[in-house]
């Protein structure tokens, strides 16, 4: 429809990056030099070369490695599968209906769920095993967690698993491969694009998630996200919470470089 | 490309729908009475029957929105979004709200009920002659416990009873820095409005040698798992002891005597307000000893309204967990308006030691 779109047509476009994506940055940088009584400072970026904060964001790396990690051993062979199915965009459909379902109401299911009285902890009974506290450990928040991010890194996996030329794959076969060295060599090289766009909805939002910390890792673990959520509301320091979020930016774009970068190189 | 014009329309025309539905519901809504008043409350934190009854004597229809702390509160209403006639804060954010010219004086002419409180809770040092603010409710800080899971030994009347070994992984704090460093604080027999780094320091390497023993820093939450027999120990607010010890009684709740947070919650007129008339009206209103006495009944924390004491349960308000007298009452502190600075500080220890709990 816009084959050539003159300067003038873009013009809205640019209005709107300037606004709802440079201004938000900006302002962000701006309030993070900014203290508690309104003046020009660097103490916040200071404050985060502290021990405390340096922790923090290890551990909110830590975890979401690991989210992302069980996410995608999860999510790549349930894609895989997917499209050897007869009916694989049925069956998609109903892997991310779930993710229509709100969020916090997910979260608060598994507060029941995992409970003392949970049925999960009724199921372990049946086989004589003792009473389990599941809620508030690494494995219950590492587990909803993942529960929330699979239908994300799936759809991406799946689009280039479809896209995949199936002739490839028989002609590995002709030529001898084993069918390890073929998804090895043919099968994951040519998908791995859908693989680091997965990755990148998964472990962006994993280190600065929220709620499920409170709810179902009951602040036992800390994220980068968390510490933002405290500094405005709580402490109403808009600077640190500020000096976070730009922080949790720089970590961001380094991810999007790093998962970007080698599309060429390999296949 | 079809399909997506397609799409886009159809996306309109719904939203379009929406709204539009949207837009009766609300005039339907709003017809009967043009007269309408806001509340900003706490979750909770109110007998809805009562808010029924309000209009049915005043035909004054009651817009109730809800909060989930004192600080986001401030946040919404220092920003005057919207046109809030009523608010509920404690008394540090009171005060904060009056340094911030946020609220309104309040009349006390319109307000004949005011006689029905307890003089002790009039004129407090955060709010002097009652200018700005009218006593809804106060309480306490302290355990709620399950007497039947838990060591005999222990009954909580010293803080250092957390730290029991028994309590390995059974404790659950409140998320809320003021509360658990200024319970630090206390175990130290300090002030919980201590302004001192070093102070301070002590009392958060104090909570830090706790961790072991906790299992999780939550908010409400904590209502459900107690009643369940899930959690066995939390540091919590009388009110919300009292809603768990209605469900579940074998629960038990004590304030220990080192010292705790004694607090106000209390009704003001924000500058927001849109109906100050009504706002007054509502006050005068939840004052009423008959009303006052069934909302205390419902919400479970403890009032100032002596004339409303006259007509509950004597075994409710003679119970001194929840009704300590004022020789009790001189071992707790109320929380005073610390600043920013060192709220700030405080939320940093309080960071510090979520740190440290695994």
């Amino acid at each position: 429809m816009f084959s050539k779109a003159s300067k003038g047509s873009l013009f809205p476009y640019y209005i709107w990056i300037a606004l709802f994506v440079i201004a938000p940055i900006v302002l962000i940088v701006y309030y993070s030099m900014l203290d508690l009584n309104g003046n020009f400072t660097l103490a916040n970026y200071t404050a985060f070369f502290s021990s405390v904060y340096l922790k923090m964001t290890l551990t909110s790396f830590w975890y979401a490695f690991l989210i992302t990690f069980f996410t995608l051993l999860i999510a790549y062979p349930t894609a895989f599968l997917l499209t050897k199915t007869k009916h694989k965009h049925l069956w998609l459909m109903l892997i991310i209906i779930p993710s229509w379902i709100n969020l916090l109401l997910k979260t608060y299911a598994f507060i029941g769920i995992f409970g003392l009285y949970g049925p999960i902890n009724a199921f372990l009974e049946v086989f004589g095993l003792e009473e389990q506290q599941i809620l508030f450990t690494d494995f219950s928040f590492i587990f909803v967690s993942v529960y929330i991010f699979i239908p994300f890194m799936i759809i991406p996996i799946f689009n280039s698993l479809d896209k995949l030329n199936p002739t490839l794959v028989y002609a590995a076969r002709d030529l001898g491969a084993s069918s390890f060295t073929t998804f090895r060599r043919v099968i994951f090289p040519l998908t791995i694009d859908g693989v680091k766009s997965g990755i990148q909805v998964t472990f962006i939002p994993a280190l600065s998630l929220f709620m499920i910390t409170r709810l179902i890792a009951g602040n036992q673990v800390i994220t980068l996200g968390t510490a933002i959520e405290q500094q405005f509301l709580v402490s109403q320091n808009w600077g640190m919470g500020s000096t976070i979020a730009v922080f949790l930016i720089i970590i961001m774009v380094i991810i999007m470089l790093l998962t970007g970068q080698k599309k060429g190189g390999r296949a | 490309m079809k399909s997506l014009v397609q799409a886009t329309v159809a996306i309109i025309v719904v939203c379009a729908l929406l709204f539009f539905v949207a837009d009766r519901l609300e005039s339907a809504g709003s017809a009967g009475s043009k007269d309408t008043i806001t509340v900003y409350n706490w979750g909770e934190y109110i007998d809805p029957e009562l808010i029924d009854q309000f209009t049915e004597e005043t035909g004054i229809k009651v817009i109730y929105e809800t909060f989930d702390s004192n600080e986001a509160m401030m946040t919404k209403v220092e920003q005057g979004g919207s046109a809030y006639d009523i608010a509920v804060p404690s008394e540090y954010m009171v005060e904060m709200m009056k340094e911030k010219n946020l609220l309104l004086p309040i009349d006390h002419s319109k307000l004949p009920n005011l006689q029905n409180i307890d003089p002790y809770f009039l004129d407090l040092a955060f709010d002097p002659g009652n200018e700005f603010t009218i006593p809804y409710f106060w309480g306490t800080v302290g355990i709620v416990y399950n007497p039947s899971l838990v060591a005999d030994h222990l009954d909580f009347t010293s803080w250092e009873d957390l730290w029991d070994p028994s309590l390995k992984d059974k404790v659950f704090l409140v998320d809320g820095a003021r509360e658990v460093i200024g319970m630090g604080l206390n175990s130290l027999g300090e002030s919980l409005n201590a302004k001192d780094d070093a102070l301070l320091r002590q009392a958060t390497d104090k909570l830090i040698t706790l961790s072991p023993n906790i299992k999780a820093i939550i908010g409400d939450e904590i209502t459900p798992l107690m009643i369940n027999d899930e959690a066995t120990v939390a540091l919590t607010w009388s009110g919300q002891a009292a809603d768990m010890m209605w469900e579940n009684e074998e629960l038990d709740f004590a304030v220990p005597e080192e010292g705790s947070n004694l607090w106000f919650d209390s009704f003001v007129i924000p500058k927001t307000a849109a109906n100050i008339d009504g706002a007054h009206a509502f006050i005068n209103f939840m004052l009423d000893a008959e009303v006052s006495a069934q909302n205390n009944d419902y919400v479970g924390y403890s009032t100032p309204n002596a004339a409303a004491m006259e007509l509950m349960d004597p075994e409710v308000i003679e119970d001194e967990r929840f009704y300590p007298d004022e020789e009790l009452r001189d071992n707790l502190e109320v929380y005073e308006n610390l600043g920013l600075q060192w709220i700030g500080k405080y939320n940093e220890y309080f960071l510090e030691f979520k740190m440290s709990i695994r």
